[in-house]
């Protein structure tokens, strides 16, 4: 228990020294950029696969029951795809992915550097490390996490629309038709509530997992197995705690 | 001028380090010896503010960087260039990049004026066409050229080095001490140098001082050191059976 507590301080104490004053706000940009870059393009293939093969299943799965109720209307699936999409399956799903893979990176990136002293070699120039290795990641994840929920999105709609066909359960009129009716834009605003939060905790959990390994290439492989669990379960309930209070 | 006092360090109930005083001197090459584990590379790191020593002071040029914060420190942080024991090259970027660094960071210089200093850096440890090329690419002797350009790009007043020839063969070794004696001369810098190699104790020991279990044990210089016949410093310089016998039966 005493333990939680002085890694909650130590993480506090981290977070508030990765939000410091930038030496050079340029450099300061420039890092963010290809963060951004490396989460997004690095991310974006295994995001478009997951998410079109999750918004297929869940077309056909509702098809598959609102069958043996004839009094449904097929088109609705269209709406239910997207409001499940919107709402729980593109954050989540992308936040679990993001934390696999982005997670991981990150804890064994800044775990590496920190082992063979790379981070003690940007202290020594005067470097404010805190600030330099960790504000543009999580910068960069709080930007480029809603964006790929969005394309989640979409590529989860399209999925599910491609199923549908496949499987003759509507024509693409009536899925559209779907897809447009009843949309709510609060919706939309509960996504990316959820993936900036969820860009936040995932990035910083693993840059603190990262920065603080001791030790050896052990470490930084249990380092980020721990960023990864530990972000999962804190992004699932933080994802709790949105729905709860905004729904 | 570097002056360390009555540096002491402990980790967990470990004392390390137990109280060392010593003085480094400009445009020379100082030399830290002493067994795997005797504190050097402790003791290079509480001196550049890595570590913070439990006890003592640190003295650049009569500024004492114990007493002072993160901030204060920089304008020190500055002056100092260092080579890290495995050289710390950040692999993501380039050799060019590496060195440029705290260029870009730490000055308004133009993009021309940037590689022009890398260049002659570069130039400088004997590593002309690399500018490419990522760590992973190179040898362990490019890398600490590499680690040495990135040290002195700034033009520091103190450059420290921890093991600068570990891992090298003996001739590569020689070449890399040459090149920091010849750069701390050229420059005039304060350069402290963590070894445990008796080639650069001979070779560039200008000032040596020897650390055995967290004191220091003994200081002079390389001449001095052929002289020593019998201690801890005497088992350390001359580690075999045979090359004490060789000491003992020599004329001098
Ligand atoms: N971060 C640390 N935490 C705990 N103990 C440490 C730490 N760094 C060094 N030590 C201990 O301090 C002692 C001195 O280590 P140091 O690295 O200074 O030795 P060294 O003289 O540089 O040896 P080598 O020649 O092998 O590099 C060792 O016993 C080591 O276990
Ligand atoms: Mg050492």
């Amino acid at each position: 228990m005493l333990k939680i507590f002085e890694q909650l301080g130590g993480f506090l104490t981290l977070m508030r020294s990765a939000f410091s004053k930038p030496e050079k706000a340029q450099m300061y940009w420039k890092e963010t950029f290809r963060q951004a870059k490396d989460i997004g393009v690095g991310s974006l293939p295994i995001i478009a696969i997951v998410s079109t093969f999750i918004g297929g299943v869940s077309a056909v799965q509702f098809a598959y029951q609102f069958r043996s109720i004839s009094l449904v209307p097929m088109w609705w699936i269209g709406s239910i795809v997207r409001k499940g999409m919107i709402l729980e399956l593109a954050p989540t799903v992308s936040a679990l992915l993001l934390a696999g893979k982005v997670g991981s990176n990150i804890a064994s990136e800044l775990g590496t550097m920190r082992i063979s002293e790379q981070i003690d070699a940007y202290e020594i120039m005067g470097v404010n490390t805190p600030a330099y290795l960790i504000g543009p990641k999580i910068a960069a994840s709080v930007i480029v996490v809603p964006m790929l929920v969005v394309i989640a999105v979409a590529l989860g709609i399209i999925g599910g629309w491609g199923a549908g066909l496949l499987g003759g359960f509507f024509s693409t009129t009536e899925y559209f038709r779907g897809v447009q009716d009843g949309f709510d834009g609060y919706d939309v605003f509960i996504m990316l509530v959820k993936a900036v939060l969820f860009g936040f905790t995932l990035s910083s959990i693993s840059c603190y997992k990262g920065f603080t390994v001791q030790g050896g290439a052990v470490e930084i492989g249990k380092s980020s197995t721990q960023a990864v669990v530990l972000s999962s379960i804190v992004m699932m309930i933080v994802n709790f705690f949105v729905a709860f209070l905004l729904l | 001028m570097i002056e360390i006092k009555n540096i002491k360090k402990n980790f967990g109930s470990q004392q390390v380090l137990k109280g060392i005083s010593a003085s480094f001197e400009n445009g020379k090459c100082n030399l830290i010896i002493g067994k795997s584990g005797s504190g050097k590379t402790v003791t290079l790191k509480c001196m550049v503010g890595l570590f913070e020593p439990d006890e003592g002071t640190i003295l650049y040029d009569g500024r004492n960087i114990t007493e002072m914060d993160f901030h204060a420190r920089k304008d020190i942080r500055r002056e100092i260039g260092m080579l890290f024991q495995g050289t710390a090259l950040f692999d993501s970027l380039t050799v060019e990049e590496n060195v440029q660094f705290p260029l870009d960071m730490f000055t308004n210089q133009t993009a021309a004026e940037k590689l022009a200093r890398v260049n002659f850096c570069l130039g400088r440890v004997n590593l002309p066409n690399t500018n490419k090329k990522y760590p992973g690419e190179l040898s362990g002797g490019m890398k600490k050229r590499v680690g040495i350009a990135r040290a002195i790009v700034m033009n520091p007043r103190y450059l420290f080095c921890d093991e600068p020839n570990s891992g090298l063969d003996p001739k590569t070794a020689i070449v890399i001490d040459h090149l920091i004696k010849e750069i701390t001369e050229e420059y005039n810098i304060t350069t402290v140098v963590n070894t445990h190699d008796m080639n650069s104790v001979m070779g560039i020991g200008d000032k040596v001082v020897f650390l055995h279990e967290g004191l220091k044990y003994w200081e002079g210089n390389n001449k001095e050191i052929m002289q020593i016949t019998d201690g801890e410093l005497f088992d350390f310089i001359f580690a075999s059976d045979f090359l004490k016998d060789l000491r003992r039966n020599a004329k001098y």
